[in-house]
């Protein structure tokens, strides 16, 4: 059986494609049948992401019409084994999903996925709704910023009233943290809110904290998922988090100031 | 404001101020989050009605239905009065 993961935030910008397409990534990594769906209708760019805008050639709403079929759109990832991709209409019919349709796609999907990973546009409009709808578990994506984590508190509000699991009284989507663009010297400078903060104002548990890294902007350059940059802080935090959220316990890293050595600090580095 | 000034306010706990004021709206926005769609009209109703003998403004009053169990719900209606006009 399938397990479906939206990934959402409720504010744009703090990192739901980067997320989605990092933990995609990684679940594949770890030999689990992965597919990604980008949710955001009118404006795709997870196919950027990913780095397969060149191989797009139908996508979700034509598969909802009926235009084409799954196995003509999937994308199959070309690093990765068993990731693929179901790439977002460019249509402005916002309207474009229906609930019937997502279902029947994803009805389709589970037969063949382990995981399928819904990356939801920012907002509360349908497309948003839509790509929580059939969650059993949700990634919150949150930034360390007043905006953000208010959106993320609408957001879970949404998920435990607007979801298919609380319209048929089942048991509630599992809910997690996801804290970007985590910046640990501006919280010891009492500058940021810390993870405890939000932690405590969410009160969810938390599955990964991203530190603010140049290696997230690398990556989307060259349109390859950041957690394939395992040299890098912020690739090496979403492995943990992909290790945590298929329930391995992983101590946190990067929460605090790395201490710069003697040497370091007279030559600089 | 003087140069000293500048720095004090400089050292101000910023993510302090943050997660106060998030604890804050996020509570209130739970409440109404979880209270019934009528309590809104409920409340202006009831606003109108004291008005007729006591002029307050909306601020001056709080509605809140808070579920105590599955038995029980309380219905807290808090309004201050102004000062003079008791």
């Amino acid at each position: 059986m399938a397990k479906i993961i939206v990934v959402t935030s409720g504010k744009g910008g703090v990192g739901k494609t980067t997320s989605s397409a990092a933990i995609g990534t990684g679940l594949a990594l770890k030999g689990h049948k992965t597919v990604i769906i980008d949710f955001d209708i009118g404006l795709r760019n997870l196919d950027l992401i990913m780095g397969c805008e060149r191989r797009v050639v139908y996508d979700f709403v034509n598969v909802i019409n009926g235009e084409a079929n799954l196995k003509q759109t999937l994308i199959k990832d070309k690093r990765t084994d068993n990731l693929f991709i179901l790439p977002a209409s460019q249509t402005r019919d916002k309207d474009a999903l229906t609930k019937d349709g997502v279902e029947r796609v994803l009805n389709e999907l589970a037969k063949d996925f382990d995981f399928i990973l819904c990356d939801s546009p920012a907002g509360i409009e349908a497309g948003a709704m839509m790509a929580l709808y059939f969650a059993d578990e949700a990634v919150v994506v949150t930034n360390p910023e007043v905006s953000s984590v208010r959106d993320s508190d609408r957001i879970l509000g949404m998920l435990s009233s607007k979801s298919r699991r609380a319209e048929q009284g089942l048991d509630a989507i599992k809910e997690h943290l996801l804290l970007t663009r985590y910046n640990p010297e501006r919280v010891e400078k009492g500058e940021m809110l810390s993870v405890d903060d939000v932690k405590e104002i969410l009160s969810i548990d938390l599955l990964g904290v991203i530190p603010e890294s140049q290696a997230v902007l690398n990556a989307s350059n060259s349109g390859q998922p950041v957690i394939l940059d395992a040299e890098s802080d912020a690739g090496q935090a979403y492995l943990d988090t992909v290790d945590r959220l298929l329930g391995e316990k992983v101590p946190f890293r990067f929460l605090t100031v790395e201490k710069k050595g003697l040497l370091k600090r007279i030559f600089g580095g | 404001m003087s140069l000293l000034d500048y720095f004090r306010s400089n050292k101000k706990n910023s993510a302090n101020t943050a997660k106060e004021r998030l604890q804050i709206i996020v509570a209130h926005e739970r409440r109404k989050r979880n209270s019934p769609d009528y309590l809104p009209q409920l409340e202006r109703d009831i606003l109108e009605v004291i008005r007729k003998y006591v002029d307050i403004s909306p601020e001056q009053i709080a509605v809140s239905l808070e579920k105590r169990d599955d038995e029980l719900s309380v219905l807290e209606l808090n309004v201050t009065f102004p000062e003079d006009k008791r």
